[in-house]
């Protein structure tokens, strides 16, 4: 193009240094001797329990031998876990879609936003028991109402987040695209969108942990059709199978767990490049 | 967006001119008053006024991004670089794709935008940073992507709004040198918002004094130095001189 050396003695690099290095499966250290100790204590109140408590509290060993690893506890508790977690993601995807397509409208709409919004918040409060036998009775004990519930539960984080996100763009670039003239559309997809991922992604994290509690609550108000962890929760309580219990509650944890743990790997890979929240 | 109101032609020498240019924002803020202001090819003309004047404003106007509430602003939008203060790079796009977002908005086919972000990125010594995250960058560099950014669209007229403030004084002064190589390889017409004199001194065929609000025009400086102008300028009696006029023609404004 043309001679200009001034250009050519670029200043000191000092920013592009080697990028930051995450020396991986350190991450996991300080969790695994938490996990250690809270074994240790429970072994040692398990321990501490006269022979004729000792049922409310079984030892580690025992939940994982009886509860968890015993064939007829594992065929039996495997199946509902697979369920629980069917009825949690499913409810939880259907929250994305919706709650997503709610803050796109929000955010192109301010008057739909004025209006929707209230109800919104106002939905985040009603207590989902309150609701639930109206739901029995609009739509029977059935996996629709459950999947309502589990809904119910994990919806509001999505739009909330995403229409944040969508909101909190910098003037200076709205500026720029204005300048060029470019269209909603554009704007949308190349502006608010991709400003708005990494509270997205925020939102998908707290919906997903909500939509677990959301089927196991669901679970447990409509005890029917094929039972999931909320189901066998209730039902070893009853039977006071406790090793089962405590295998089901760490089943449930663990499906919380997982989803967490999923999505926070999403953000670090999707944002690790530019965005500040990644870099922890 | 469509101009009804009625403009004067730009005559084939000029890049922008403003004439009688008030602005008042809706909440009742009188930003600009009596704005006369003629811009020529081949000129570059550096702003300088009391914090709050309305610099900023004057640079909307010149866009089109604001339109006045009084008096008519007549510029060619079609080929138009405004840098802003804040680089306004888009965080999640490689130092590539943000070069080329323009030329994206204006839908520039991909191949031929490549070369253009190929080339662009050369000339601003960044080819070796096509492929970093803005975050990566320092303030300096990411100055950079932002007009080359610009410069893909080879404007005719160039709007800079304080854009090395942030800057450390080293820094600004390079880019001041690179800038002016620009401008006399490129040809473009400049305006440059600053609050350096000697900034505004260093780059400019004329320096133009705002008032304190509403900003008029209440000064004006023709610079004789040549192109190219070495960094030796900046030491001259001349140099010195001069700046010493601009600076009291703004003391004057802000006294
Ligand atoms: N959108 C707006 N609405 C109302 N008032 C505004 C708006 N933008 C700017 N102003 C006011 O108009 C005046 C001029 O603002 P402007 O940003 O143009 O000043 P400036 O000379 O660029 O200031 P600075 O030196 O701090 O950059 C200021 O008093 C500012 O508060
Ligand atoms: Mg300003």
């Amino acid at each position: 193009m043309t001679q200009l050396q001034t250009f050519r003695q670029a200043e000191p690099v000092i920013a592009a240094a080697s990028p930051r290095r995450r020396v991986h499966g350190k991450g996991i250290l300080p969790p695994a001797v938490l996990f250690a100790g809270i074994l240790v204590v429970w072994e040692a109140i398990s321990a501490s329990l006269s022979p004729g408590r000792k049922y409310l509290l079984p030892s580690p060993q025992s939940v994982l031998m009886h509860g968890l690893l015993a064939h007829d506890a594992y065929s039996q508790i495997l199946p509902s876990f697979l369920r629980t977690a069917l009825l949690s993601l499913g409810g939880f995807l259907v929250a994305i879609v919706f709650g997503m397509l709610l803050a796109a409208l929000m955010y192109r709409f301010r008057w739909f936003e004025r209006a929707a919004f209230p109800y919104l918040v106002a939905l985040q409060a009603v207590p989902v028991l309150a609701i639930a036998p109206l739901m029995a009775v609009v739509f029977g004990y059935s996996y629709t109402a459950k999947g309502l519930i589990v809904i119910l539960i994990a919806f509001f984080p999505i739009p909330a987040n995403f229409l944040l996100g969508l909101r909190s763009v910098d003037a200076g670039l709205v500026d720029l695209f204005r300048l060029h003239r470019s269209s909603w559309w554009t704007r949308f997809f190349k502006l608010a969108l991709p400003n708005a991922v990494p509270q997205l992604l925020t939102g998908f994290r707290i919906s997903a942990g909500l939509a677990v509690i959301g089927a196991i609550v669901g679970e447990e108000f409509f005890q029917a059709g094929v039972p999931g962890l909320g189901m066998r929760l209730l039902q070893y309580l009853d039977q006071v199978e406790y090793n089962r219990l405590y295998g089901a509650l760490i089943l449930s944890s663990l499906l919380g767990i997982g989803f967490y743990s999923f999505f926070t790997w999403l953000s670090r890979r999707l944002l690790q490049s530019w965005h500040e929240s990644a870099a922890g | 967006m469509v101009h009804t109101i009625a403009r004067r032609d730009l005559d084939e020498k000029e890049a922008l001119a403003f004439s009688g240019v008030g602005l008042t924002y809706p909440d009742g803020t009188a930003a600009l008053f009596g704005v006369e202001l003629s811009v020529k090819r081949g000129e570059f003309v550096s702003v300088v006024g009391p914090s709050g004047c309305g610099k900023s404003t004057l640079l909307k106007l010149a866009s089109g991004l604001v339109e006045p509430t009084e008096g008519v602003v007549s510029v060619d939008r079609n080929r138009l670089g405004y840098v802003f203060q804040d680089s306004t790079l888009l965080p999640w796009r490689k130092v590539k794709d943000n070069v080329g977002l323009l030329l994206e908005l204006h839908k520039v086919p991909k191949a031929e935008r490549d070369v253009r972000v190929q080339e662009t990125l050369k000339l601003v010594g960044l080819e070796a940073f096509s492929d970093h995250h803005p975050r990566r960058l320092s303030g300096g560099m990411k100055m950079r992507v932002s007009l080359a950014r610009s410069l893909t669209l080879d404007p005719s007229i160039f709007l800079f709004d304080e854009p090395f403030g942030a800057l450390d004084e080293i820094t600004r002064e390079r880019l001041n040198e690179e800038l002016i190589s620009l401008f006399i390889d490129r040809g473009f017409a400049g305006v440059f918002v600053t609050h350096s004199i000697y900034e505004a001194v260093y780059l400019s065929t004329r320096v133009v004094v705002m008032s304190a609000r509403p900003g008029r025009i209440v000064g004006e400086f023709e610079i004789p130095f040549s192109y190219p102008r070495g960094p030796e300028v900046r030491f001259s009696a001349e140099f010195a001189k001069i700046a010493g006029e601009v600076s009291k023609a703004l003391r004057g404004e802000i006294a």
